[in-house]
């Protein structure tokens, strides 16, 4: 075996992959949030749909896109490897165990979380993702031009309610995997300092409520908006 | 005081093991938690049945041969070796279950007696530094910061017992082979060996089957020694620069 594949065999190196996707997705998460909130921004959807535009058109973006997919397949795949290797180095469990008092729920909790965010990722791209791709999308023009009306596809899927308790759903468990996963990343690449690790600690607390919770308010507004 | 004992037993390795409940009666609070299965074993030898066989051997918190996992938890509720927890730390008429460490890498011998050999297998990869031998050195001869010495010196009170492992979801051994990493990684006598014994180190937690880190804490929690999860981080930082920079290709 080569050092390199030695390397991202051991359980460091498989965990160093973890954290380091990880922290690419949270980058992601930063993207996506701040351009969804264009949906907010009540012009009728002209913002959104030349940002998405934008989106599925430019190189770069696209370039990026494709590290996305990547970093979301090796996260699962590392996630995977590493659940085994940890399920196998322990085959015969406790009788009586008290995990709550020396550790938190969702910090023993990451694959559970894990999984059900990729349930709703698949979902999530079923609803906009492929319909951008694939699905005939009504079409709009404004002065810079004729767009795919994809603003038009978002209202229509969240007057649904029960696509909306789906996301609002995904999104708590999106803060519970974060809420460990941000500072757990730090602390996987060595990045540990009394003076930054309670900074971090702290945006990561913070990032898991506010980023998930901004998310969760716009199927919730569409939803309320459609009523009326 | 007056206990229900829900005790694992277990012939040896090959056997499948089961629960076996004894009764207690009379124990005094002033007793350690090994002195109390004394007495059952004890009881157990007058009976002409096979006593408890359980690790111990300073019983004054300092070997780590003590293990047993009691209700839930590594050397029990509170935060030490099994030897310094006393009874008083239950209360009469209550069910103790005692479970032997559970991971792969530490294979039941018999009861609650695990073998711990992977350990003593990481120190060897690379837990050392090789010196010459020669005339005694003057003590203080390499100056050392006190901050320095004092850190290496945390790392170096890990006792080797395994609670960490017992504790973590994953058993996994990397507070232990963290502490052994760290407190030669920050000396300068552990500078000439420090790359090689990173990459050994690591990959012989691996080999043993221990599981990999999730960071929850747990082992730190359970510590008897209070061994910190910054040891961790160092560990990943040391591994990680070695992989990247040793002349192991
Ligand atoms: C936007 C989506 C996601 C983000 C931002 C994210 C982020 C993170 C981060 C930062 C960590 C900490 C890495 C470390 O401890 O070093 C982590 C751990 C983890 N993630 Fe995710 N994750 C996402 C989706 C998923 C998915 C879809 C799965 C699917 C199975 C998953 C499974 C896990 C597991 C099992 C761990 C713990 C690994 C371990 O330490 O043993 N995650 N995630
Ligand atoms: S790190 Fe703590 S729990 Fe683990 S072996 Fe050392 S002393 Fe025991
Ligand atoms: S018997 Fe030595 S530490 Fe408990």
């Amino acid at each position: 075996m080569s050092w390199v594949t030695k390397t991202f065999s051991s359980t460091l190196g498989r965990k160093l992959l973890m954290a380091l996707t990880g922290l690419f997705l949270i980058i992601f998460l930063i993207g996506h949030v701040s351009g969804n909130m264009l949906l907010f921004k009540g012009d009728g959807g002209q913002a959104f749909n030349e940002y998405a535009d934008f989106m599925t058109t430019n190189q770069l973006v696209k370039a990026l896109s494709y590290l996305t997919y990547i970093s979301i397949i090796a996260h699962v795949v590392y996630a995977i490897i590493l659940s085994v290797v940890n399920k196998k180095a322990r085959p015969v469990g406790y009788a009586e165990v008290k995990a709550s008092s020396n550790s938190s729920w969702n910090s023993r909790n990451m694959g559970v979380l894990g999984t059900i965010i990729l349930i709703f990722i698949v979902v999530h791209l079923q609803n906009f993702w492929a319909q951008m791709h694939w699905g005939s999308i009504p079409m709009v023009t404004y002065e810079s031009g004729e767009y795919r009306d994809l603003y038009a596809v978002v209202n229509l899927a969240f007057s649904n309610i029960g696509l909306v308790i789906l996301y609002v759903v995904a999104m708590a468990f999106l803060g519970f995997h974060l809420n460990h996963g941000f500072a757990s990343a730090f602390q996987t690449l060595g990045l540990n300092h009394k003076k930054y690790t309670p900074a971090i600690k702290f945006i990561g607390s913070a990032f898991s409520i506010l980023v998930p919770a901004l998310f969760a308010s716009m199927p919730i507004y569409i939803y309320f908006s459609s009523l009326n | 005081m007056n206990l229900t004992l829900k005790v694992w037993r277990q012939k040896n390795n090959a056997d499948k093991g089961s629960f076996n409940n004894y009764t207690l009666t009379g124990i005094s609070e002033d007793m350690s938690f090994l002195e109390m299965l004394d007495v059952l074993n004890e009881e157990l030898s007058e009976k002409n049945e096979d006593p408890v066989h359980f690790d111990h051997d300073c019983r004054e918190g300092i070997c780590g041969m003590c293990s047993l996992y009691i209700n839930g938890k590594p050397h029990g509720p509170q935060q030490t070796t099994t030897c310094q927890l006393h009874m008083r730390s239950f209360k009469d008429g209550d069910t103790i279950v005692i479970e032997p460490w559970r991971a792969s890498a530490f294979p039941v011998v018999k009861d609650l007696v695990v073998d711990r050999g992977a350990f003593d297998r990481i120190i060897q990869a690379g837990g050392y530094v090789s010196v010459n031998t020669g005339g005694v050195p003057d003590a203080n001869e390499i100056p050392i910061p006190k901050r320095i010495a004092d850190e290496a010196f945390d790392a170096a009170t890990c006792i080797g017992c395994g609670a960490c492992v017992a504790a973590c979801k994953n058993a996994s051994a990397m507070l232990f082979t963290s502490a052994k990493i760290s407190q030669l990684a920050m000396l300068p006598q552990g500078q000439v060996e420090r790359k090689e014994r990173a990459e050994q180190m690591v990959a012989q937690m691996d080999a043993e089957g221990f599981g990999a880190c999730t960071n929850t804490g747990a082992c730190s929690a359970e510590c008897p020694k209070g061994i910190s999860l910054t040891n961790i981080a160092r560990m990943n930082r040391e591994y990680f620069s070695a992989v990247a920079s040793s002349e192991n290709v």
